[in-house]
């Protein structure tokens, strides 16, 4: 998913770039209003996990691959700004790696960071909200939230694209094939945010951040917690 | 909520364990381009793509660049990687985090 120098032309990279800027600063400021010292290093780690599964390409299709994007994973875990932010990180040091473009870096800051991170974690909300209130709907709600978010992620390349492509093309073709194939990388990475969810919350429920409500240990009671909202 | 030991040990077996998925995993990754490279091939702009300003870098296409073997070659460029993130992540959540005193600056700052 990592965008290219040159795909899109410099005056929409560089919009991009002001707009990704001003998402990291309010980013900052919303973390700055949970983020505890404790867990500064669990979205030091929750970066470096992303940066690591980027790397894992899977088979989707016929000569295609799709990695992680993690967005949603991060959301989920660390809360949805620092979620955006971990993103970020990881395409920063990706840079070193020549792997998404240099002028590129605002929209795939967008597209792979804010879009994913806030997008999925809204969809992951709005599932536990309907789901009953216990951990399978936590593991099964990050992984549709996950697998969406992508798709959201490969719309919002489609409307860089439209915008600032350096070629004309027929929109509908370059829309059907980028949902097409990220449809099914979104399968792969509902599967992987599911079972990372899966296991932090079977290690350490006290620190997924989208499941907060569940971790005081009186709610783990078969008694209590049937009922109730998501924070 | 646990202790801070608690909380370092899943920091350090969370870091070993993404060691282990670049050593271990991402020589086995596959190697066909992504998603949207695919797309770009399909479509007819894959062509528009420029050089990048960092394939010169030590660690271009996730590579070490004195290391032959491809797979250890990669294997090491992610752990560099790992570390990179880690550390640049530590720096900017340490620096987003929840300040000691926020309502004391707040009552001094604002609506006035």
């Amino acid at each position: 998913m990592h965008i290219p120098d040159g795909f899109i032309n410099a005056g929409t990279s560089a919009g991009a770039a002001l707009i990704a800027a001003g998402g990291v600063t309010v980013a900052v400021k919303k973390t700055s209003r949970y983020l505890d010292d404790r867990q500064v290093p669990l979205a030091g780690l929750t970066a470096a996990f992303v940066f690591a599964v980027q790397m894992l390409n899977f088979p989707v299709a016929a000569g295609t691959s799709g990695h992680l994007l993690g967005g949603a994973l991060a959301a989920i875990l660390v809360g949805p700004w620092a979620g955006a932010l971990c993103v970020t990180v990881v395409l920063i040091v990706q840079a070193f790696f020549a792997d998404g473009g240099i002028t590129a870096l605002g929209l795939n800051v967008l597209d792979m960071g804010f879009v994913t991170a806030l997008g999925g974690y809204a969809l992951f909300v709005g599932l536990r909200r309907v789901l009953p209130r216990k951990r399978s709907s936590v593991v099964l709600s990050s992984g549709i939230a996950a697998g969406l978010s992508v798709v959201m992620s490969a719309l919002v390349f489609f409307v860089q694209f439209t915008i600032g492509g350096n070629v004309d093309l027929a929109p509908g073709s370059v829309l059907a094939a980028m949902l097409g194939v990220h449809a099914l990388i979104g399968i792969g990475e509902g599967l992987i945010t599911a079972a990372t969810i899966g296991l932090v919350l079977s290690v350490r429920p006290d620190l997924v951040y989208g499941a907060r409500d569940l971790a005081s240990p009186l709610e783990m009671s078969p008694l209590v917690g049937t009922a109730g909202s998501v924070p | 909520m646990r202790n801070a030991s608690s909380t370092r040990l899943f920091v350090i077996t969370g870091l070993l364990l993404a060691f282990a998925l670049v050593l271990f995993v991402s020589p086995f990754a596959n190697p066909n381009p992504d998603g949207l490279n695919r797309v770009a091939m399909d479509e007819g702009f894959a062509d528009t793509e420029t050089e990048h300003g960092m394939s010169d870098s030590p660690l271009a296409d996730y590579t070490v660049r004195s290391v032959d073997h491809d797979g250890v070659s990669k294997g090491l460029s992610g752990v560099a990687g790992i570390l990179a993130t880690f550390a640049l992540g530590l720096g900017l959540f340490a620096f987003a985090k929840k300040r000691r005193e926020p309502d004391a600056a707040r009552l001094r700052g604002d609506r006035t």
